[in-house]
């Protein structure tokens, strides 16, 4: 026999059910009076914020091809300096006006999900060299056992993606683009399939 | 937030096969929103090791207390009043100071206030089913709140839910996110729920089970479940020398 190693394990996941909204959007599903507005909702930017102002949207799709009308996605991202609004970051100051987070459900009619945020700058991968510009992502749903983990890249930072760290490690390069959002009009649009032939790449991180 | 230096390690990987994993049949929905394809494994970077933080200043002052929080002056929902406290550690064993905890449920009949929400057992006009606290130095929180009722599901012709509450944490990095449900002792439904079934582990369910906390009921008043919620721990990185060792 050795020590013990004393470990505790991480609680293990449940899926957040068709109801997440009363406890993270209530606001949202009718419930008002006790938080004046739901965390996380509305634009993740004000005046001040320093950045290009960019607008993503995009829908949760089953693998029969149908929206899901009743996910939670949430984004994490650093400011336009790449910095993250975070105690563990390390290498300066982030935008004050930026927290760098924010939380939507999809519509319950259309599915969609909408970020007013601004486009994030540059932030390195563990051994220094830069990563594309990306934003990380989040998604819960009735049916989801564990949240899924993924990534937002940009269309339009072809020579960026082209370096990055992370999308190089894709082995099956045709899977690549379920990574990049495209330009739709005056947004970007990142549709995630959960399942199937164009399943988006989701992350161990 | 405490005064301790800033963790910049990264996190413990995921134990996978404790958690449920994405296709379990048995639970219906998850069979058209499970990805086929396997994880891509990526070592913590910067957009995963640092998360949000939120500040004491966004709770109102019954934001943890769930008999309060939506009755009328003077009236209160109907059902068992209890307490839910417990901590918030990570793997290491050590308190998540500063962690958000927001959780939702049903009536003491298993009726939900949401639009979707067509069982037959009746609102509760006194209560809402939502809070949120932050965790203390020590990672500790409570809240008060009505113990939720079962209620059925379409997924089995005859599928119950047990009696839970589910469980929204924010931890000190965004790879830490979870969302879990709370199942209350003693519970028969517990290991006839195809969703707690959904985790492989016997042991694993048994630690999203809550015991009754004699010690913590107020006489007269209400009953305790304690509740301890694990996230995932951290690496330790050369630089962060800790009086209490590493």
């Amino acid at each position: 026999m050795v020590q013990p190693l004393n470990y505790l394990k991480e609680s293990p996941s449940q899926t957040a059910g068709p109801y997440v909204h009363i406890g993270c959007m209530p606001n949202f599903t009718g419930i008002s009076g006790i938080y004046e507005k739901d965390l996380g909702s509305g634009p993740l930017v004000n005046d001040k914020t320093r950045g290009e102002r960019i607008t993503i949207k995009g829908r949760v799709i089953d693998g029969s091809g149908t929206p899901l009308k009743d996910a939670m996605v949430e984004i994490w991202q650093a400011d336009a300096n790449g910095l993250y609004s975070s105690p563990s970051e390390t290498r300066g100051r982030a935008d004050p006006n930026f927290l760098g987070w924010g939380r939507c459900p999809a519509d319950m009619d259309t599915g969609e999900y909408v970020f007013e945020t601004i486009k994030p700058g540059r932030v390195p991968f563990t051994d220094g060299r830069l990563m594309a510009p990306h934003i990380t992502i989040w998604i819960v749903a009735r049916g989801i056992n564990l949240g899924l983990h993924t990534r937002m890249y940009f269309a339009d930072e072809a020579e960026a993606n082209a370096d990055d760290p992370v999308l190089a490690r894709v082995e099956h390069k045709v899977r690549v683009p379920t990574l990049i959002a495209v330009r739709d009009g005056d947004a970007y649009r990142f549709d995630i399939h959960l399942q199937g032939e164009n399943e988006t790449v989701f992350f161990d991180i | 937030m405490n005064n301790m230096k800033p963790e910049t390690g990264a996190f413990f990987p995921r134990d996978r096969e404790m958690h449920p994993p994405a296709y379990t049949p048995w639970y219906k929905t998850s069979v058209l929103r499970s990805p086929q394809r396997a994880l891509l494994s990526l070592e913590g970077t910067k957009s995963e090791i640092t998360g949000p933080v939120f500040g004491h200043n966004m709770l109102n002052e019954f934001d943890n207390d769930l008999i309060a929080n939506y009755a009328k002056p003077g009236e209160s929902p109907i059902g068992q009043r209890i307490l839910v406290h417990g901590r918030v550690v990570d793997e290491r064993g050590r308190g998540v100071a500063g962690a958000l905890v927001e959780f939702w449920q049903a009536n003491a009949g298993g009726r939900y206030r949401h639009k979707k929400d067509t069982y037959l057992a009746p609102l509760d006009p006194n209560f809402g089913g939502v809070g949120r606290t932050i965790a203390d130095e020590d990672g500790y929180y409570w809240f008060k709140t009505i113990k939720p009722g079962p209620y059925p599901w379409p997924n089995g012709v005859n599928d119950w839910r047990p009696a839970h509450i589910h469980f929204s944490i924010f931890g000190h990095g965004f790879a830490q996110r979870l969302i879990t449900q709370m199942y209350f002792e003693g519970d028969p439904l517990i290991w006839i729920c195809p969703i707690v079934k959904t985790i492989p582990d016997k042991e694993a369910i048994e630690r999203l089970i809550a015991p009754l906390d004699m010690n913590a009921t107020m006489p007269h008043d209400m009953r305790a479940y304690k509740f301890d919620i694990v996230l995932r721990g951290r690496r330790s990185t050369l630089f962060e020398n800790r009086k209490e060792g590493n």
